[in-house]
């Protein structure tokens, strides 16, 4: 296995510039050539399709949702970064990297992140110019807020629909080449597997969900903006379709695995209500930026916000701000959720399952004014309301730590190729940017960055060294992983056991929540693996999968996906005990320091933990990329 | 709460499909209209009946994939919000619901409560954006934009392209679908150089979809799940009135119908 991470010589900041003119260009005449997959159609997607079509590559572009519009994207609220330093802060493409990559606690590659905060500001304008009706000020230009984790107001947005926004923009440019005929748009068709011929990335098969067909698709590349894997959890803030099944087929076809046990988990969501819930809501951490995170100093488990209104100043413990006076309520996403945490361990949590923090906006109401607030957060104060019954206006919010986001996945190298040629991954489905926790309003200017301004370049280097051959979707690699599909999704069929798809989800979920979510034990860990292989024997025995392939059939769906998290898990487990350290969102409880913050490794473990699928019931072999710092000096992380 | 439900229920776009009643118990209000579907589907699936299907993914409000006309109304009895976001304290004890599909030709019925919606894609690819490529862009605070006009852009931008506002009219008008796009296009510098033309092909590919007319009957804003606002639609009229004086796009037709 070839394994080059392949970052170009040179300083930092001229890595990209040099590196842009050194890789091979397709001439033009050539491009059309090609034909190019693009799996997911969300922000990094979407704008890759757009921005390959554009240059004049024939792209195929996939999604399952029944529009390119509804990616999951489309959830994210808070924001997007980038170094314009319009603010006149002291903001800049230097300080937007070295944010990104102490934010990532040192476990991300410095020549990535520096890349990702130079094309930031390029993002902003290609939105603009899209139509993102984007927040501004009176004047007339583009307004910044501040945003988790940062000390400068660099993050761009649209109301609480940022996400929405910059993907509609996306699927805008999309839908003009499709309309151009230059992509080629299959939606409701789901990817299920990686085809390689002689070792390289030629192809997918795919399953139409409307009427279950399964289909081979050829191309000399093939692009993965599959998303993340939260949904393992089976409860998150992600959306209820979204999958591992696209990277881990690759995955499986031979691309690493990077990091799978970075999983971000977001402080302010919507506390879990009850055993039927199917998902977790996030209420954007922008309100972070107003609202104050409090518990009672003393335990009084059950107390509801509307007596909280009772409780008097000095009876409150406002333990972000206590704890870290210089960043307060605003301190990164891992810290803020294992505060939240702690706080509730103690006894200290409210509402009815005690498992939830207070945060309050009396103060800022009373500081900005009511009008105020409602125009910054109106919508999530509405959604807020509309979810919980409660007036956030009048009592403070109940939040609770969901996962929502994964810094993990395929490892890629600068270009953003997996270690298999000719298969790229761009966005969350990459481990490439967040080291071990994300920043807020990172994700998207990374899934934009990647599609954009990145792949259209590097895309040209792996196309220009290949011919112009198209394998035929007849050759044997096809016919053979289309043969596999069908019997993996007969075996499911006929089964014909006595649990749901969902029991079984909802089961594997809480041994990931308890085990290998906010804070893990290598003792809980073992247990965790055990326990995954116990389930994944029973659901391949004793799931119950109702209806046929050959109809829209979404318990199949489900069942499929399923499937992939339970090998998923086992790797995140294996990848958990195997980091003897705690670095953002990876907390091990042997490894904290005197005052219970993550305790890294860096003689140990400063690496990218690559994992290699050795087949079913093997365990994974381990590479390691040693991440190399040039230019930030590895500290401890301090919010203080 | 206990809950009486009148489903429709339909095999494949070929099937005529037809009303089923199923039962669920002990719901508590908390639950989500969609979590009470899933406690029904689990049932079916346990008796291997064949679940209810129905198109959903964020559960938040903003996918737009969820759509349902539940007991008359699109997203059901709430105003301003979608089917994700309804709960069942919105409903007593006791009570029959009745859960259908949006009812519209342009949405041809896949399976139970799913319709296939591509027609919206459709209208967008006509024109439903700015023509600029990827790079080669002015700096974004080149064009200052008066934040009135920006929010004003954002209002008709937030259209989640769910399709309520055809189930709701009695035409199965796709007016201010269309009007949400090109009213946040035409209000923006950047969109404004393409605004007639854009309102002409927009217009003209909803026409042949198969939507019907606009009788100004506002139903389409009422059920917005994101209130977007009637003064979108006279916008588009605008637009359109305007490009079919001046443009050569497509040839004028003997009566202007599809803003009409």
């Amino acid at each position: 296995m070839s394994f080059d991470a392949k970052i170009p010589d040179g300083p930092l900041d001229e890595k990209w510039n040099h590196h842009k003119f050194n890789i091979k260009l397709v001439n033009p005449a050539n491009k059309r050539k090609y034909d190019v997959i693009v799996v997911g159609t969300g922000l990094a997607g979407a704008s890759a399709a757009a921005s390959l079509a554009e240059l004049g590559y024939n792209v195929k572009s996939f999604c399952f949702q029944d529009s390119p519009r509804r990616a999951h994207s489309i959830a994210a609220q808070g924001g997007i970064n980038a170094a314009k330093n319009y603010q006149n802060d002291g903001d800049s493409v230097y300080r937007l990297f070295y944010d990104t990559i102490k934010g990532g606690d040192y476990r991300s590659r410095e020549a990535n992140v520096y890349r990702l905060a130079e094309v930031s500001a390029n993002i902003i304008d290609q939105c603009v110019a899209q139509g993102v009706p984007f927040a501004r000020e009176y004047g007339g230009l583009l307004a910044n807020r501040s945003f988790g984790g940062a000390q400068v107001s660099r993050t761009f947005y649209a109301r609480g629909q940022t996400g929405q926004q910059l993907l509609l923009g996306a699927y805008s440019a999309l839908s003009r080449q499709i309309a151009a005929g230059k992509v080629q748009m299959f939606t409701r068709t789901e990817m299920l597997d990686l085809v390689t011929v002689d070792g390289q990335a030629r192809g997918i098969i795919t399953r139409n969900l409307i009427t279950g067909e399964v289909e081979s698709h050829s191309g000399h590349a093939v692009i993965l903006a599959s998303g993340g894997y939260g949904n393992v959890f089976f409860l998150s803030t992600n959306a209820m379709g979204s999958n591992v099944t696209a990277a881990w087929r690759a995955h499986r076809k031979g691309a690493f695995f990077a990091n799978p046990c970075f999983t971000q988990i977001h402080p302010t969501c919507i506390p879990v209500s009850g055993d039927h819930q199917s998902k977790l809501t996030l209420m954007s951490e922008s309100l972070r930026n107003d609202g104050r995170v409090w518990v009672p100093k003393k335990a009084n488990k059950g107390l509801t916000a509307s007596e909280a209104i009772n409780v008097s100043e000095e009876d409150r413990d406002y333990y972000l701000e206590r704890r870290y006076p210089a960043f307060g309520n605003l301190v990164p996403r891992d810290v803020a959720s294992r505060n939240a945490k702690y706080v509730c361990d103690e006894g200290r949590g409210v509402g009815p399952s005690g498992l939830a923090v207070f945060l309050d906006f009396a103060d800022a109401i009373k500081r900005d004014g009511k009008e105020t607030i409602s125009s910054k957060y109106g919508n999530l104060f509405d959604m807020y309301k509309q979810i919980t019954g409660d007036n956030p206006y009048e009592v403070p919010m109940m939040i609770y730590p969901a996962v929502h986001y994964t810094m993990g996945g395929l490892w890629v190298d600068y270009n953003l190729m997996t270690n298999v040629p000719g298969l790229y991954a761009l966005g969350e489905c990459n481990f490439s940017d967040h080291g071990a926790n994300r920043l807020g309003a990172s994700a998207l200017m990374q899934g934009l960055a990647d599609g954009y301004f990145v792949i259209p370049y590097t895309i040209g280097d792996y196309l220009a060294k290949i011919p112009y051959d198209k394998v035929s979707t007849d050759h044997e690699e096809f016919k053979k992983a289309e043969a596999q599909i069908r019997s993996n999704i007969d075996k499911l069929l006929h089964s014909k056991g006595s649990r749901t798809v969902d029991d079984f989800h909802r089961a594997l979920g809480k041994i990931m929540w308890d085990k290998c979510g906010m804070s893990r034990t290598a003792e809980g860990l073992k247990e965790a693996k055990k326990e995954i292989q116990v389930l994944r024997k029973e659901y391949w025995d004793d799931v119950n999968v109702v209806g046929v392939n050959e109809e829209l059939n979404m318990t199949l769906e489900k069942a499929l996906r399923v499937g992939d998290f339970f090998e998923l898990a086992e790797l995140m487990v294996d990848d958990a005990l195997n980091r003897n350290e705690s670095c953002g969102g990876h907390f091990r409880e042997e490894y904290q320091t005197e005052e219970g913050e993550a305790k890294r490794d860096d003689k140990n473990f400063t690496y990218g933990a690559c994992w290699e699928y050795s087949g079913p019931d093997t365990d994974e072999k381990l590479h390691k990329e040693d991440l190399i710092f040039e230019n930030v000096k590895l500290t401890q992380r301090s919010y203080k | 709460m206990d809950l009486t439900l009148k489903i429709w229920r339909q095999k494949d776009s070929q099937d005529r499909g037809g009303f089923q009643t199923h039962k669920v118990s002990d719901i508590t209000p908390d639950t989500s209209f969609l979590e009470m579907l899933d406690i029904l589907n689990d049932q079916l699936e346990k008796k291997n009946e064949d679940p209810v299907h129905f198109d959903h993914d964020c559960r938040e409000g903003i996918c737009g994939a969820c759509s349902m006309y539940i007991n008359g109304r699109p997203h059901g009895p709430q105003q301003g919000i979608t089917t994700c976001q309804l709960h069942m304290r919105s409903f007593k004890d006791g009570d029959t619901i009745t859960i259908e599909p949006w009812r519209a030709q342009p949405f041809p019925v896949i399976k139970d409560l799913i319709v296939d919606r591509t027609s919206f894609d459709r209208i967008i690819q006509a024109g439903g954006y700015i023509s600029v490529g990827t790079g080669g862009v002015p700096d974004a605070n080149e064009i200052p934009i008066p934040a009135r006009v920006s929010n004003e852009a954002m209002d008709a931008a937030a259209c989640i392209g769910c399709g309520a506002c055809v189930a709701a009219c009695k035409n199965a008008s796709a007016m201010l679908f269309v009007a949400a796009k090109v009213s946040h296009l035409a209000l923006l510098p950047q969109g404004n150089v393409e605004a007639q033309e854009r309102a002409e092909k927009m217009v003209e590919q909803m026409d042949e979809e198969g939507f019907g007319s606009c009788t100004n009957t506002g139903a389409c804003s009422a059920e917005c799940p994101k209130g977007i606002s009637l003064e979108h639609i006279a916008r588009l009229n605008r637009e359109y009135y305007f490009a079919k004086q001046s443009s050569d796009n497509i040839p004028a037709e003997d009566e202007v119908h599809g803003a009409g």
